[in-house]
């Protein structure tokens, strides 16, 4: 796992947004597009793309990429 | 005694609620961005005075005249509800009444959700297996936007109204096939509308918002969409083998999947994870939404309007959420 493919992966569940600015800091819920859509469809990309199953409170405690980072990270390797 | 299905039909209420009347009423939720993922653009809504047993009534009547079955022949009711017109006497008691089925019937009520038809079905098929009736009459019916608190805009562009009859019988055009059942109580407070009822009788409307803009309240319908979304991801690609491994088939001997129509990004990602190909994965969403223990029946009514099914094809039932509860079942439609 390398974070500049996640922030990618991670940045292609917005759709109107200009995520280009997106780092790992960043805090992704700071926007207009964030919404419960959004949160699922994070979900299912960490789901298809690392077999990891985030539930809502993995989403809803975190603030930036790298914490969602972090938790796949740890979840991965269980 | 073996059970088949033997007629399906189903009601919806006259009103509707369109993307366009929820983007006129929250202009900042982008309705038509969102509506597209989750695949649906209307949805029929009770009216103030119409309550989920009247709806079944109609769908039964609906039963009735379109395949041509007299009340008399009657000899069950099983009502799927989750919104009951009283604590007591039993909903379906009162159905019984409206729809002048003989007092020689059983009548009871049972309250699940999107799990509910499959188990109607295999309530159903003990009740003939078992010798106990012949003529079970199945109804589902849920008027869940009457739980919706008025801001809750994600939960009002998910739920349809709706109800299905459907009569389980010694014969009919498909057999019932083998259960998978599940139940996970600690999910319960993931889909809950908590107050009301006897824990806690008294409502407090007071609205919270769910973080991602939604209102609602302890009185209302409580859902936590990525949780649930996370609960189906892991349980619904078991419950799929399970279904198909009780039946003793394979995958590729399923003609027709039909799930319970949650919504169709969580439908599209089961589907890919569970690799079934697209045409044979039925979604009828767009016109209803999602309209909780009544969308297998519908669904599976439409599938079979839709093209001419071939003698012994096999069908795969599945429904899951609320509770949480799962199960499925496999139909296979007779031979000439």
């Amino acid at each position: 796992m390398n974070i500049e493919k996640f922030i990618q992966e991670f940045t292609e569940q917005f759709d109107d947004l200009d995520t280009s600015t997106f780092t790992a800091e960043t805090l992704f819920k700071e926007n207009d597009e964030w919404s419960s859509m959004t949160a699922l469809s994070i979900i299912a990309m960490v789901d298809d793309s690392y077999k990891v199953r985030l539930t809502g409170d993995d989403v809803r405690n975190s603030k930036t990429i790298q914490d969602i980072y972090d938790i796949v990270l740890a979840k991965s390797k269980l | 005694m073996q059970a088949f299905i033997k007629a399906v039909s189903y009601y919806l209420p006259q009103q509707r609620l369109t993307n366009l009347t929820l983007s006129a009423l929250f202009p900042e939720w982008g309705v038509e961005k969102i509506a597209n993922k989750i695949g649906i653009d209307t949805r029929h809504i009770a009216a103030e005075d119409e309550f989920a047993s009247d709806m079944a009534v109609a769908a039964a009547q609906k039963l009735f005249v379109e395949h041509n079955i007299a009340p008399t022949e009657i000899d069950f009711i099983l009502y799927c509800t989750q919104s009951p017109d009283y604590f007591l006497p039993t909903t379906a008691c009162i159905i019984q009444d409206k729809l002048r089925i003989p007092v020689k019937a059983g009548a009871l009520d049972f309250n699940l959700g999107c799990s509910g038809y499959i188990y109607g079905l295999a309530l159903a098929k003990g009740l003939v297996a078992a010798g106990i009736a012949k003529n079970i009459l199945l109804l589902t019916s849920e008027t869940y936007s009457k739980f919706i608190h008025p801001g809750d805009k994600r939960n009002r562009t998910i739920f349809g109204d709706a109800a299905a009859a459907t009569l389980v019988s010694t014969d009919g055009f498909a057999g019932i096939g083998e259960f998978e059942l599940g139940t996970d109580g600690k999910g319960a407070e993931n889909l809950i509308v908590k107050q009301g009822a006897i824990r806690y009788p008294s409502k407090n409307a007071d609205s919270v918002n769910d973080g991602y803009g939604n209102e609602q309240s302890p009185g209302h319908l409580h859902m936590d969409g990525p949780e649930i979304f996370a609960f189906t991801s892991k349980a619904v690609p078991s419950l799929i083998a399970d279904t198909l491994f009780k039946n003793n088939l394979d995958k590729t001997d399923i003609d027709q999947f039909i799930l319970h129509q949650a919504n169709q990004f969580l439908l599209e990602h089961l589907r890919k994870k569970i690799e079934i190909p697209a045409e044979k994965f039925y979604i009828y969403m767009a016109n209803v939404g999602n309209t909780v223990s009544s969308s297998v029946p519908i669904a599976l009514s439409e599938a079979m309007n839709e093209r001419k099914v071939r003698p012994a094809e096999k069908w795969l039932l599945a429904g899951f959420g609320v509770g949480y509860s799962w199960g499925g079942t496999v139909i296979t439609f007779n031979k000439p």
